[in-house]
């Protein structure tokens, strides 16, 4: 069956606590699962007292200071601070979502961080994202033609054949689309997963491609592609505003278009 | 332990290219049902306070019995199709997911089956 407790050694326990500087004006609590694959020990949730007064605005900025300023045994993943690496991506008051551009001016109360949900975690917030990024380069990521590119130039698309692209160029891999989609958490060994679809519709959709056949034969599968349920967590969750869901629907339109219109 | 690369086991054993046709019935039946359903629940409405001679004559008609024999193939059959999905996304162990899908299928057969003849006996008069 689906799992739906935790195991033992799974099973998250209280942590340290780290209390604000002297003189702190403005403090915020923010709570960080940690978890140490060497000490052997359960995770747990360590909390830290900061002064906002000396932060930057984003959630990112402050798990920053926490490791230069407080604790610098916390490990996470950033790079770009801006929103397009998709590195910084992590569960954060419930809601995955990137750190980078999450504001905390938005979030009322403790800031609670957690890695991507239901993902093996390598160290405190750093999730694994090796079958992710497998999944990614089973769907051959990559335009595919059998016409050879003009000698002179490059493949044409008119303006009409681009703008199909929006909406599916965007995506930067965050992974917070697949890890919010409860189908992704039970079946994710074989389903593809709302960003990975995505991926795969964005070479569907694109007018220089010449396999779409084979990549809907591909595709056309109840576990690679049927268990998306429509559930929405991932259009809800992105945090570029994508829309993962439309983009299945739109696969899946396009095998019934191929098997009945 | 496996020492296989990610990405074979990410491909695993490749797509069953299959899964479309279930897909769309599961539709083709839920839109069938839905006016199905409404005239069934119109007609018990009606039937509700006659009495047994009555409510024999009515099902007899042979438009009342098709349009119940539709509605039973069309509710059997998506019901098949919906536990099917629910066993492959709940239902983790391979064994015990195809018993599963096909122990109801064969009940959820059955009970159409017998659903169909009941029908089919108060239309001829049996």
């Amino acid at each position: 069956m689906a799992e739906f407790t935790l195991p033992e050694n799974s099973v998250v326990k209280e942590g340290k606590t780290f209390p604000a500087p002297e003189g702190a004006t403005n403090v915020q609590v923010v709570e960080v699962y940690r978890w140490d694959p060497d000490s052997g020990e359960n995770p747990r949730i360590d909390t830290y007292n900061i002064d906002l007064a000396s932060c930057g605005p984003m959630v990112l900025d402050a798990i920053i200071k926490i490791k230069d300023e407080i604790d610098p045994t916390l490990t996470f993943r950033r790079s770009c601070r801006e929103g397009i690496c998709g590195s910084c991506s992590m569960n954060i008051n419930g809601r995955n979502t990137l750190a980078c551009t999450k504001d905390i001016s938005d979030i009322n109360g403790p800031i609670k961080i957690y890695p991507l949900p239901h993902m093996p975690v390598v160290k405190d917030i750093v999730p694994d994202l090796t079958h992710f990024y497998a999944q990614y380069a089973s769907i051959k990521p990559w335009i595919q033609s059998t016409t050879p590119p003009p000698p002179d130039k490059e493949r044409l698309q008119s303006k009409e054949e681009r703008a199909q692209l929006d909406g599916l160029y965007e995506c930067i891999l965050c992974a917070c689309c697949s890890t919010s989609c409860p189908s992704y958490w039970w079946n994710g060994d074989r389903y593809l997963g709302p960003a990975i679809l995505l991926q795969a519709y964005r070479w569907l959709a694109d007018s220089r491609d010449e396999n779409a056949g084979e990549r809907l034969d591909e595709l056309e599968d109840p576990f690679k592609l049927y268990r998306c349920h429509t559930i929405m967590n991932c259009t809800e969750t992105c945090p570029k505003g994508l829309n993962p869901a439309k983009a299945i629907a739109e696969i899946k339109k396009l095998l019934v278009e191929r098997k009945i219109a | 332990m496996s020492l296989r690369s990610p990405l074979g086991l990410a491909k695993g054993l490749g797509s069953a290219k299959d899964g479309t046709h279930h897909w769309w019935v599961q539709r083709v039946t839920a839109v069938a049902l839905i006016p199905l359903t409404m005239w069934f629940a119109f007609k018990v409405a009606l039937l509700s306070m006659s009495d047994y001679e009555t409510v024999l004559a009515s099902l007899s008609s042979p438009w009342s019995a098709a349009l119940i024999i539709s509605l039973i193939v069309a509710a059997f059959y998506h019901a098949a199709l919906g536990m099917q999905v629910i066993y492959e996304d709940y239902v983790s162990g391979k064994a015990a997911r195809i018993i599963a899908i096909m122990g109801t299928n064969l009940l959820l057969f059955l009970l159409g089956t017998a659903a169909t003849i009941a029908v089919v006996r108060i239309a001829l008069g049996g």
